[in-house]
């Protein structure tokens, strides 16, 4: 048997995730689903790590096919675009978490 | 760092938002959560840096961008008011899905960066199905998201904007989607301007898809661009090969989906009916008839002494108490009844406000205790024993017609039952209908009690008159 595509494995990660979440979210007390919608938007935020990689882009990184790929001017747009996804997505992870943070910090138990 | 242990690090940091989530199962548990998921956060961060090729100008890119957007992300966190919840949430939406169609193009111009690129330089068709996924899911929950914030925080109307031939557009531009990325999967990366024509496309789609969606379904809709921003997000776990982030989309994406169904399911609508956009058009004409029979007027005196002499009192909030900022008025009338020795508890129906849980957010902020504030099905046979209800800023979601009018638009919807009670008081600026256009027919009972006003100076009087 021929070996199995890596991205059949990372489509198996991702359909347990879906299952993971499905049973996670339906367990979230619904008094807290604002702050669940906060905090998602927070860590899908994770998608800086792509940003991240676009604004360290070098020209010719991938030796001579990326050269031949025309990607001299390509690393420094790319650089360009992760430095703008940088900002939007740093502006979600700090709002996003901080605002959890605050929200969450107001539920109270009676006091008895 | 070894590309094994980074791709553990990944593993771990995605664990860690499962952990995030599942601290949400209780508000005693949820800060300890939020914690965990600054801890994924930084580490997948941390873990991105050891394995990219850092030089002086893109250490400068990195540092000042999270410097430029952590600030700005961190002082409105500080400053937004409780009430302006909604919109925010769909401005952070619309930040997602603008980084998902960035880190996608970014990933098309510089293929080696992000190791897609191909022997000859040309891209992977799997991944050119990825990064057109990435970008056109992504362009959609932009501008939707745009268009929901402008409806949310009134730069809009909140009433739908029907377009002629709506669904045909938007059928016609969804095809457009999908012939352009079978072109940009062909040409190997090359067609850049197919990419481009997707994306701004997937911006306009974003538009038509939600303008035709009401005020009043915006629960739905926010819900549902949560949703989008996980599917983008996945979409480029995919390329970007990052455990991480396919474990966040996935995770988000289903988060949106749930709360999306559960929004649905409180309106008795279909995810479909609620999509196709339009609903509150046809009331219209009802509305128009103006209201039927004669409604009892009250006055904050008449409200403070019936409760206060009541032993069990239920409140009701609604989107109108948001509106009127009336949470720490409502909650100051609550203390003073159970002063008197009144059982004050607080009925949430899951569509009241603008968004999932918008409701017990505000009244958490008031500093109404957690454990005071029920869901519908855990309070809704309380009412029949209750000596009072008092309805805040909300309507559609307290009618009886949902129970037993078949031929109400809302007819099947699940409603608090409050007319159950021995008097219900109706916090309501007018006699007018809900938003659907639906007449409420509990205004005009003989135990129901109108108290005509803004939500927040009537809390106010009563709790005069209450001293």
């Amino acid at each position: 048997m021929e070996a199995v595509d890596p991205v059949i494995f990372r489509l198996a990660i991702f359909v347990l995730a879906v299952f993971v979440g499905y049973y996670v979210v339906w367990s979230v007390t619904p008094a807290l689903h604002t702050p669940l919608m906060a905090v998602t938007n927070a860590i899908s935020s994770v998608i800086i790590v792509g940003a991240l990689l676009a604004a360290t882009a070098t020209a010719g990184g991938g030796g001579e096919a990326a050269a031949a790929a025309g990607s001299e001017g390509g690393a420094g747009f790319s650089r360009f675009l992760g430095f703008i996804a940088i900002i939007l997505a740093s502006v979600n992870i700090f709002g996003g978490f901080l605002v959890t943070q605050r929200m969450l910090a107001m539920y109270k138990k009676k006091e008895r | 760092m070894s590309a094994n242990l980074a791709a553990l690090l990944y593993l771990g940091s995605g664990i860690l938002f499962i952990m995030a989530l599942r601290g949400l199962s209780s508000p005693e548990t949820a800060r300890q959560g939020n914690f965990y998921g600054m801890a994924g956060m930084a580490i997948a961060i941390v873990t991105t840096l050891f394995a990219v090729n850092l030089d002086f100008m893109s250490i400068l890119l990195i540092i000042g961008g999270v410097a430029i957007g952590g600030a700005a992300g961190a002082v409105i966190a500080k400053r937004i008011p409780m009430t302006a919840m909604p919109q925010l949430v769909a401005a952070f939406h619309s930040l997602v899905g603008m980084a998902a169609v960035l880190v996608a193009a970014a990933a098309l111009y510089a293929p080696e960066a992000f190791h897609i690129a191909g022997p000859l330089g040309n891209l992977k068709t799997l991944s050119l199905l990825e990064l057109s996924l990435g970008t056109a899911i992504g362009a959609i929950t932009f501008s939707g998201s745009v268009i929901a914030f402008a409806k949310l925080n009134g730069n809009m109307s909140g009433a739908p904007i029907l377009l002629p031939a709506r669904h045909l557009i938007n059928i016609g531009l969804g095809v457009f989607i999908l012939v352009m990325m079978a072109f940009l999967m062909a040409s190997g990366g090359d067609a850049k301007l197919a990419f481009w024509l997707i994306t701004i496309t997937a911006f306009i789609v974003g538009v038509t898809l939600i303008i035709p969606i009401g005020g009043a379904d915006m629960p739905v809709v926010v819900s549902m661009l949560n949703s989008y921003s996980g599917w983008a997000a996945a979409a480029l776990g995919f390329t970007l090969e990052n455990t991480a982030l396919l474990v966040t989309g996935a995770l988000v994406g289903s988060s949106g989906a749930i709360l999306s169904y559960i929004m649905c399911k409180g309106m008795n609508r279909s995810f479909v009916s609620v999509i196709l956009g339009g609903f509150g058009e046809t009331g219209d004409a009802a509305a128009a008839a103006g209201p039927q029979g004669t409604a009892k007027q009250g006055s904050a005196e008449d409200a403070a002494f019936v409760m206060k002499n009541a032993g069990k009192v239920i409140i009701v909030p609604g989107y109108g108490m948001a509106v009127a900022q009336a949470q720490h008025a409502l909650k100051e009338m609550a203390d003073i009844l159970k002063e008197e020795g009144v059982d004050v508890a607080y009925a949430i129906h899951p569509v009241a406000g603008r968004m999932p849980g918008h409701m017990n957010v505000l009244l958490a902020e008031a500093q109404v205790p957690y454990d005071e504030v029920f869901e519908l099905e855990d309070i809704n046979s309380d009412f029949a024993n209750a000596d009072v209800a008092f309805v805040i800023g909300a309507n559609d979601v307290t009618n009886p017609a949902a129970e037993d009018d078949p031929s109400s638009p809302i007819y099947g919807m699940p409603v608090l039952q409050v007319w159950k009670a021995r008097t219900v008081f109706f916090v309501k600026r007018s006699l007018g209908s809900g938003y659907a256009g639906v007449e409420n027919p509990l205004f005009f009972r003989d135990n129901t009690m109108m108290l005509l006003g803004d939500a927040k100076k009537m809390a106010e009087s009563i709790v005069k008159s209450l001293e």
